[in-house]
């Protein structure tokens, strides 16, 4: 094993990318806990627009976010073609709805760019670096901020 | 975890047994309820707490521990009189020791001025009351009189021998024991020189025979000679066992492998009818190797008459052995109590939970099929049905603990605050063996602790205060607990000065709490104690904390899906009763829908249904409504537009009204679409995955898998009625 290997593997990021809109992003793999179909969600009252409600989950109550919307993008109309990604963030389970999963991506760490300064407020909150692979971009979702602040809304 | 870090935690769960014994003996023994078994049970529980704290060295406990035992060691042997006074710094001392305990828990520390003055105040009491002429503390337990009746007594090293129940180990003066007419099997065991010339020792093998089952074993010493024409190399001693054990011939034989050759083995089978097989007077032990299982000692002496109390204790340990060797037969079943993680339980009312959904959702997909419902398939499901029901109930059985584990830290509360306050109190507790879902159980302190404090501090005068106005010098409080139609309920009754209403009234509009020229009943008036940020007391004082107190109870309650109210009487005192469900898993709902949506109307919350006739809805002001109920008017709530479902009120006359009690007793109407029937739901929390939710307890799944929201009845209307209740008023007076 050459130096290189061992820093890969120390270094080693799985990530899962999927697609909103036409533009691809990603999330850590070890977040992901399963993906599955959109099913028809119970909204919540008084909650964001981009919360779209709770689902089911083999008995617990999951609630789900519009990533699109949550980015910034339109309020997602979700038929039978979006998928829901379960990831667990800090303590809590929570589904993201996005528009297609596409593949799992294995990358270094060093090999994650940093944001650049153009972007928006709600994207720089969200993506935390982006990623080029064979010339496509994909942008790299820190999940920490996803949901809505509770502390914030409770000050307002 | 490490074994010693297991024992430990065995240890600490042992102490809060203890010292909660300790208390409650204590208490009984303060209210003159107590007997000499009291003052026994109460030095048991300091003495066992010392003997584990040795154990684990921990200095400061053993310290004082021992101290407080020497005390109750006075009082055990009557040289110290069970007075108020001396029972006063003993419960004082029990504080302390549950602190002591603690901190030896969680890695703490104790106030030390504390622990020396009452550890001083103890020795005070061992000296000054001792009948005997000043005996130093220590050797008054070094000597430990023996007390009336057979309770073990302490060794030197403090242990207290356990009496272990032996009822189902038979006994030898027993011949009924063993049940008639059993095939056992009788294993002469003689061993030749040889046998212990290659090292092997006959303990090891009848050991391992006992653990083939409940295993007696007699030897025959009738060829030992005399010591002077003993040969050190010959073998002189024989084995007879009687095994009662399922295993074959073969398994038996299999022990003696290793030594066929060195020793005389005969396996047979034999009936045994009543009596015992052991009725022969029992032979001697061999001295040199007593092993440690299934083997009844005898009295060295041979003589039968002597075999039975030592054979017992002896036999007893057979029954621990032969269950932890996989092959047990019930033995361990004495034990009417088993510890369980909580987690495990926890885990099986979530899947029992996910079971009653499951159950609910194969019914809904069954009837969908148009199954009809005499069909066998219809009736297996209902037998299904009542299975699920039953099993719920069995599991939240499983988790309903009595209160007593939260009553029982109110006693040392109470007197903190009283001596704080410089009252005297007396707390009267009740119902305390009333059981409920712990995690009901975990939530209820808070409030009590609170409301506790509120009525020492708050509720009762000044001693003083008391005397002038012809009561007892002595406050009471009571404390109780007691089933109520599906529900929980605690009173917190004091007989203090009560609310005074004119005081509360000034200050609620001297803070902008409500506005000055509202006509209010009494019952609204002490309700206004429950409004966030309202305190009467003009010193803040450290015991209530600064006027956070009855509004944090109420909000606390009404988490759990429980009410608060209060009843008052100005002179005589007051009395807080709080209603809480028994359980946090299920609730009775009422199934609704509201634009489109179904949500669940908690039962306990609903009064009536109604539906409204024209005319009835009038409209207040641009955006309120009111609904005519038997005269009265009641704020009518659209559930659809309260929960920002829609936007646009629904035709109240095409709908259904809900007609709910909130928490003041006030009442409110519920405007919904239709409603759809009743039934039993799991709650599930939003907080786990999400957060909380305004107008919202929790949510269910329902019997389709959909998620359906449970409505917080009080949330919804809360903010809603005191916007009407003005305008209300107004209409009444048109």
């Amino acid at each position: 094993m050459t130096n290189d290997d061992i820093e890969f593997a120390q270094n080693r990021l799985e990530l899962i990318s999927f697609r909103i809109g036409e533009q691809e992003y990603c999330v850590d793999i070890m977040a992901v806990r399963e993906i599955r179909g959109w099913a028809a969600a119970t909204p919540l009252p008084q909650s964001p627009p981009y919360v779209r409600g709770v689902i089911n989950l083999r008995g617990a109550v999951l609630p789900i976010i519009d990533l699109a919307n949550r980015l910034g993008f339109g309020v997602t109309e979700p038929d039978a073609r979006h998928v829901i990604i379960v990831v667990r963030i800090g303590g809590r389970v929570v589904g993201l709805l996005v528009d297609a999963v596409s593949e799992i991506l294995t990358t270094t760490a060093d090999a994650i760019q940093p944001t650049p300064d153009v972007a928006c407020d709600a994207v720089k909150r969200f993506v935390k670096g982006i990623l080029a692979v064979e010339g496509r971009m994909i942008s790299w979702i820190v999940l920490d901020q996803i949901l809505p602040d509770q502390s914030l809304e409770e000050a307002a | 975890m490490d074994p010693m870090d297991a024992i430990k935690v065995t240890f600490f769960q042992e102490c809060d047994e203890q010292l909660g014994e300790l208390e409650a003996g204590l208490m009984a023994l303060e209210e003159g309820t107590g007997d000499r078994e009291t003052v026994n049970a109460v030095f048991r529980a300091v003495h066992s707490v010392k003997g584990g704290a040795g154990a684990f060295g921990f200095e400061d406990l053993v310290k004082f521990s021992h101290t407080f035992e020497t005390v109750l060691d006075l009082m055990r042997s009557d040289k110290l009189a069970i007075e108020p006074d001396v029972l006063h710094v003993m419960l004082r001392a029990s504080d302390v020791l549950a602190d002591l305990v603690h901190a030896a828990r969680d890695g703490g520390t104790v106030d030390q001025d504390r622990c020396a003055a009452l550890m001083e105040e103890l020795e005070h009491l061992a000296l000054g009351d001792s009948a005997a002429p000043a005996p130093a503390p220590v050797a008054a337990v070094t000597s430990a009189p023996a007390s009336p009746d057979a309770e073990p007594e302490p060794d030197e090293w403090g242990f207290v021998p356990l009496r272990i129940s032996i009822d189902d180990v038979p006994l030898l003066d027993e011949p009924a024991a063993p049940a008639s007419d059993e095939e056992i099997w009788k294993v002469t065991f003689t061993p030749r020189p040889a046998l212990y010339a290659k090292g092997s020792d006959a303990t090891i093998l009848l050991r391992e025979l006992a653990i083939l089952g409940e295993c007696d074993v007699a030897v025959d010493d009738s060829l030992v000679p005399s010591l002077d024409a003993m040969d050190v190399n010959a073998s002189y001693l024989s084995w007879t066992c009687f095994l009662n054990s399922d295993k074959d011939e073969a398994a038996i034989r299999e022990i003696f492998e290793f030594v066929e050759g060195d020793c005389d083995l005969i396996v047979e089978r034999i009936v045994v009818s009543t009596p015992a097989p052991i009725t022969a007077p029992m032979p001697v032990i061999e001295p040199i190797a007593p092993p440690p299982v299934a083997i009844v000692a005898p009295a060295p002496t041979a003589k039968p008459t002597a075999a039975p109390p030592r054979a017992a204790p002896a036999a007893s340990k057979a029954a621990p052995a032969a269950a932890a060797s996989g092959d047990g037969e019930g033995k361990a079943a004495a034990n009417a109590t088993i510890r369980v993680d909580l987690e495990r339980v926890d885990r099986l009312i979530d899947l029992v939970g996910e079971l009653v959904i499951n159950q609910a959702m194969l019914a809904q997909r069954v009837a969908e099929t148009g199954v009809v419902r005499s069909s066998n398939v219809a009736m297996g499901l209902d037998e299904l049905e009542q299975l699920t029901r039953e099993l719920q109930d069995s599991v939240m059985a499983i988790r309903a603990q009595p209160v007593k584990s939260v009553f029982q830290r109110m006693p040392r509360l109470v007197r903190e605050i009283a001596t704080a306050t410089n009252k005297q109190v007396r707390l009267v507790m009740d119902g305390e063996g009333t059981e409920v879902d712990k995690t009901v159980i975990e939530r209820l302190s808070d409030p009590i602790t609170h409301m506790l404090r509120n009525a020492v501090d708050h509720g009762l005068e000044t001693t003083q205060e008391r005397i002038d106005a012809g009561k007892a010098a002595e406050g009471t409080i009571r404390l109780a607990a007691l089933h109520r139609s599906g529900r929980i309920v605690i009173e917190v009754s004091d007989d203090g000065r009560g609310i005074n209403r004119e005081r509360v009234k000034a200050k609620a509009i001297e803070k902008g709490l409500i506005a000055a020229d509202l006509n209010m009943t009494d019952e609204e008036i002490d309700n206004i104690i429950f409004l966030p940020g309202f305190s009467t007391a003009s010193a803040i004082s450290d015991i209530s904390g600064r006027g956070v107190g009855m509004d944090v109870v109420k909000r606390s309650i009404q988490a759990l899906g429980g009410r608060i109210s209060i009843n008052s009487n100005p002179g005589k005192g007051s009395t807080f009763t709080l209603s809480l469900p028994l359980t946090l898993a299920v609730l009775d709902g009422m199934v609704v829908s509201a634009a489109e949506q179904t949500l669940i109307a908690p039962l306990t919350t609903i009064i009536e249904t109604l539906q409204p006739k024209p005319g009835e809805v009038r409209r207040l002001g641009p955006n309120r409504t009111v609904i005519a109920v038997r005269d009265a008017f009641v704020p009518l709530v659209d559930v659809g537009v309260a929960l920002g479902f829609r936007k646009e009120s629904a035709q109240p006359d095409s709908g259904v009204v809900l007609l709910v009690e909130s928490e003041g007793g006030g009442r409110a109407a519920l405007l919904v679409d239709d409603i759809q029937g009743q039934r039993q739901v799991v709650i599930k929390s939003l907080e786990a995955n999400y957060q909380r939710v305004e107008g919202v307890a929790a949510a269910t799944i329902l019997g389709d898998g959909r998620v359906a929201l449970i409505l917080d009845v009080d949330g919804l209307i809360a903010q809603r009625v005191s916007e009407t209740r003005a305008e209300t008023q107004l209409a009444k007076a048109g």
